[in-house]
């Protein structure tokens, strides 16, 4: 492999890198929206999230990336590649961190609750200031296991046209009529982001022990 | 012509992409039932040699996207000289892939189970892989049941990825009929819908595996 083909391939990770911190970091806040909702079983609106997250796990991100791109521009909204590639990606995360942060929010303690309001706290205060950080630190592994799924699955918005880090490889291999350097230095480049994520999760989860048993 | 029509015109194209899709859903699935069963035997090995390196082959396939893998499979394995077709390297990529996840999960459910168990099993004379296929496998089966659940649903969707490959699964079939006929919207709507039910039988299933677990007392999770 050449030094343009390794140029290439950084820019390929660079490409699946930004799609998907981009689809985390809107998917993330979009799945405790939605837990929320749930939660507070508004009628009609808690029904739809229901439905949204049964249909969206099942979903593959191949199937949704070419609809969205072929199907929004048909009801004239006019979107690029990138775009409905950060969309499948976000709507396929936000689908699964629901139900990350509905089991987080359900399993919260009611004795703080009851001191909370005991404290004479309201609603919306005790949420932000007691749930809301406790939450977040019960939900973050759980959360990056599901970072981990979504960069695995993330090589999908290739079929619209976007040269990610595995479409890249079939660049490469077409100048260099070898395929498989370029794919096992794309291999590697993904092991080493989902493995010190999944490291991430290990030390955060040991740490949440050594807390509770604290 | 409508453009549901067309759909009604073209339905042997998804009905063929359907079954293609759930022909390598099953097969994968028992596929990866058994390598999974004869894997977890090795991460739980005595010998810590064997157990580290199933460890390290089970650990680097999860931490791969399934389309790479496929691709070393594809395209990596000609450069050796051998060449597979896309169906045998979809569904061979189907297996040892997601055979590591099952593989992980039953080790995490038998390391558990109490010793006693095969300790009693082996009084009772079970031994090997009798005692494995009697005494150990069913309760780690009925233990995971809704995470294997999970799994399955994982590798129905991995199922349309091979679309890349030119699998002509439901995918590869809508997306067809769809560029034929510029139809933008219903030959997704046919495949998310397909996508679904098939999860929906998973669900069901797995729901009244874990029924039967609970009346028999397994199932924690």
């Amino acid at each position: 492999m050449t030094a343009d083909g390794f140029q290439m391939l950084l820019e390929g990770a660079w490409i699946t890198v930004w799609i998907s911190l981009l689809a985390i970091a809107l998917g993330v806040p979009l799945g405790l929206l939605f837990s929320l909702i749930r939660v507070s079983r508004l009628p009609v609106l808690s029904q739809i999230i229901t439905l949204y997250v049964s249909v969206g796990r099942a979903t593959p991100l191949i199937t949704l990336v070419l609809f969205l791109f072929v199907a929004l521009p048909a009801i004239g909204l006019d979107i690029d590649k990138y775009t409905a590639s950060v969309l499948t990606l976000t709507l396929n995360t936000a689908s699964f961190n629901t139900e990350i942060w509905r089991s987080t929010y359900l399993s919260f303690p009611k004795s703080q609750i009851e001191a909370a309001q005991a404290m004479g706290m309201t609603r919306g205060l005790y949420f932000r200031r007691i749930m809301l950080p406790q939450m977040f630190y019960t939900a973050l592994p759980a959360l990056l296991n599901e970072m981990t799924f979504l960069i695995k699955a993330s090589p999908a918005i290739a079929v619209v046209g976007i040269v990610d880090l595995t479409r890249v490889t079939n660049r490469i291999a077409s100048q260099t009529y070898e395929p498989l350097p370029p794919i096992i230095i794309a291999g590697v480049i993904y092991m080493l982001s989902i493995g010190s994520l999944v490291r991430l999760q290990r030390v955060l989860e040991d740490r949440r022990k050594r807390y509770a048993s604290a | 012509m409508s453009d549901w029509d067309i759909i009604i015109q073209e339905w042997p194209r998804f009905a063929n992409g359907f079954l293609n899709s759930v022909v390598l859903f099953v097969a994968s699935t028992i596929g990866a039932f058994v390598l999974g069963g004869l894997m977890v035997n090795g991460l739980r090995s005595s010998r810590s040699i064997v157990r580290r390196a199933f460890h390290f082959y089970v650990d680097g396939l999860r931490m791969l996207p399934f389309l790479i893998f496929v691709y070393l499979l594809y395209y990596g394995l000609p450069s050796f000289g051998i060449k597979l077709d896309a169906w045998t390297a979809g569904l061979l990529g189907l297996v040892i892939y997601h055979s590591a996840y099952v593989a992980e999960i039953l080790r995490g459910s038998w390391d558990q189970l109490p010793n006693g168990q095969s300790e009693s099993a082996q009084a009772c004379g079970f031994y090997g892989i009798k005692m494995f296929r009697r005494i150990i496998l069913p309760q780690l089966i009925l233990n995971t049941a809704p995470i294997l659940g999970n799994q399955l649903i994982y590798m129905l969707k991995d199922t349309a990825f091979l679309m890349i490959i030119t699998v002509q699964e439901l995918t590869y079939a809508a997306s067809s009929v769809q560029s034929m006929y510029f139809v933008p919207l219903q030959p997704f709507i046919i495949a998310i819908a397909l996508y679904w039910a098939v999860s929906l039988l998973i669900e069901g299933l797995v729901a009244l595996v874990h029924r039967t677990a609970k009346e028999r007392g397994f199932g924690q999770t």
